[in-house]
């Protein structure tokens, strides 16, 4: 049986994230985990987080998971970033004043533009928080989600990869950002995609069954 | 392309059961929680709230079960309100499955709980909710004061003001609700909600008095909300979220169908 382990380090709400792979694919078997020996052996690993990035950061390091995420992205399993889990992945982040990240994908992580309008002329509040419009690049995660199809966000920070060629769909609020970032067997999200209905189901099943290739 | 509109129905839950009142009183049985969210999220809800209106320490254990139950099987996003008062009582809902979580009137007795708040889970989770009356008289300039209790007490706090300072303490989000409105059908305090919405850096989320599909819009478009939280409209089943969907895109508002 396939196994997908749920990284636990003590940030944000894991709950939600093993029930909606279960729901999204009822065979898998989901793990929570911070046990290195169960992450590095499950089939699949998702990298999870919500909060401040230098408690995440501080978690990762403290635990040892910090290894281990780069051990993962290493290997040939496929790795999920999720919110928080993909800008760690990144080099630096602007919170907090330069948090060093996991450096697995060359980039920094930023703040939005304070007092920024949209056409109507209202400004853009940050948190963006709510359902926005994802515009995917070829990639097999994407299977059987419509073009542009609406996922909940939340966050202030979104990711700046170094090379255009990571990034895996944008979203615009309001100029166009990295929403998902693909390298290899590492695919990373800024929405949540289990919150996000029918759509994030969807990306999560194509997540189980994806062999962590780009076709 | 960009960011929709949200609609959130709100679940007043006492022991259990989703109820409805008029103006914080006068009680209506609206049925089961579990059974309610399901039929919103069906119908196209951007998020599910839930308000424990009593809130007692017997009731708060009923309410956890709920959002476990919930949130096990509707994956949108989830907010708990009503007796929110320490880290604990948040990481129990938090770890129930909630998202987010609505703080009232343990932040006007001790801002820095919210602040202590944010840093502990971050702002993302923290909502703060404002039920605000209005103070000032025909001939003056407009003027709300906050209330606590469910609308019981007044503080004298000026709601713009404390608005603007629970942004700087690290709210992540503002469950603005007019005591004035809440309850009658007669639409939000589009002015209350303008002038909050235009103060804070943060999105705001309108609340009270939804009686028609038009409110709804009312809110979006001059109340200049990020968010329209509703009740009894879709409770009694009036209208599906669909439909007040369909009508928002129908007066150039950004949905998500």
């Amino acid at each position: 049986m396939s196994c997908v382990a749920v990284i636990d380090y003590g940030m944000g709400n894991l709950h939600s994230i093993a029930k909606a792979l279960q729901h999204a694919s009822p065979g898998v078997q989901v793990q929570v985990t911070a046990d290195a020996g169960s992450i590095l052996a499950a089939e699949r690993v998702v990298f999870p987080g919500v909060g401040a990035i230098r408690d995440c950061m501080q978690a990762l390091v403290q635990s040892g998971l910090a290894d281990v995420i780069k051990e993962v992205a290493d290997s040939r399993k496929p790795l999920l970033g999720i919110c928080l889990g993909m800008q760690a992945l990144l080099t630096v982040s602007e919170e907090h004043a330069d948090t060093a990240c996991l450096d697995i994908l060359p980039g920094k992580v930023v703040r939005f533009a304070p007092a920024r309008s949209d056409v109507n002329g209202n400004i853009l509040k940050i948190p963006h928080i709510g359902w926005n419009q994802v515009h995917q690049r070829p990639h097999p995660l994407w299977a059987n989600i419509p073009q542009d199809s609406r996922f909940y966000f939340v966050h202030s920070y979104y990711a700046q990869p170094d090379e255009a060629a990571m990034i895996a769909a944008t979203t615009e609020y309001p100029d166009a950002f990295a929403c998902a970032l693909a390298w290899n067997n590492i695919f990373a999200v800024q929405f949540h995609p289990e919150k996000s209905q029918s759509v994030g189901l969807q990306l999560l099943k194509n997540f189980l069954y994806w062999d962590g290739k780009i076709q | 392309m960009s960011l929709a509109k949200r609609i959130i129905p709100c679940l007043d839950v006492d022991n259990g059961r989703v109820v409805k009142g008029v103006k914080f009183v006068d009680i209506r049985d609206a049925g089961d929680p579990v059974e309610i969210a399901r039929r919103y999220d069906r119908e196209g809800a951007d998020e599910i709230t839930f308000l424990d209106i009593t809130a007692t320490h017997d009731n708060r254990d009923t309410m956890v079960h709920v959002v476990e139950q919930v949130a096990s099987e509707v994956f949108i996003p989830l907010t708990v309100g009503g007796g929110i008062r320490t880290l604990d009582d948040i990481r129990r809902m938090l770890n129930a499955g909630a998202d987010k979580v609505a703080i009232n009137s343990a932040a006007v007795f001790n801002p820095e709980f919210v602040r202590e708040a944010a840093e502990r889970f971050g702002s993302q989770c923290i909502v703060v909710a404002i039920d605000a009356k209005k103070a000032s008289s025909p001939d003056e300039a407009n003027r709300w004061e906050i209330f606590t209790h469910g609308g019981r007490k007044g503080t004298g706090i000026d709601a713009v003001a404390w608005a603007e300072k629970m942004v700087a303490y690290g709210a992540g989000e503002i469950l603005l609700t007019s005591m004035d409105r809440d309850g009658t059908r007669e639409g939000f305090d589009l002015l209350l909600t303008r002038a909050v919405s235009s103060a804070v850096t943060i999105p705001v989320i309108a609340s009270g008095g939804v009686g028609n599909l038009g409110h709804l819009a009312d809110g979006i478009i001059n109340g200049k909300a990020d968010a329209v939280l509703a009740a009894s409209i879709f409770h009694f089943a009036e209208h599906t979220i669909q439909e007040a969907k369909e009508y928002m895109q129908s007066c150039g508002i950004e949905v998500r169908l």
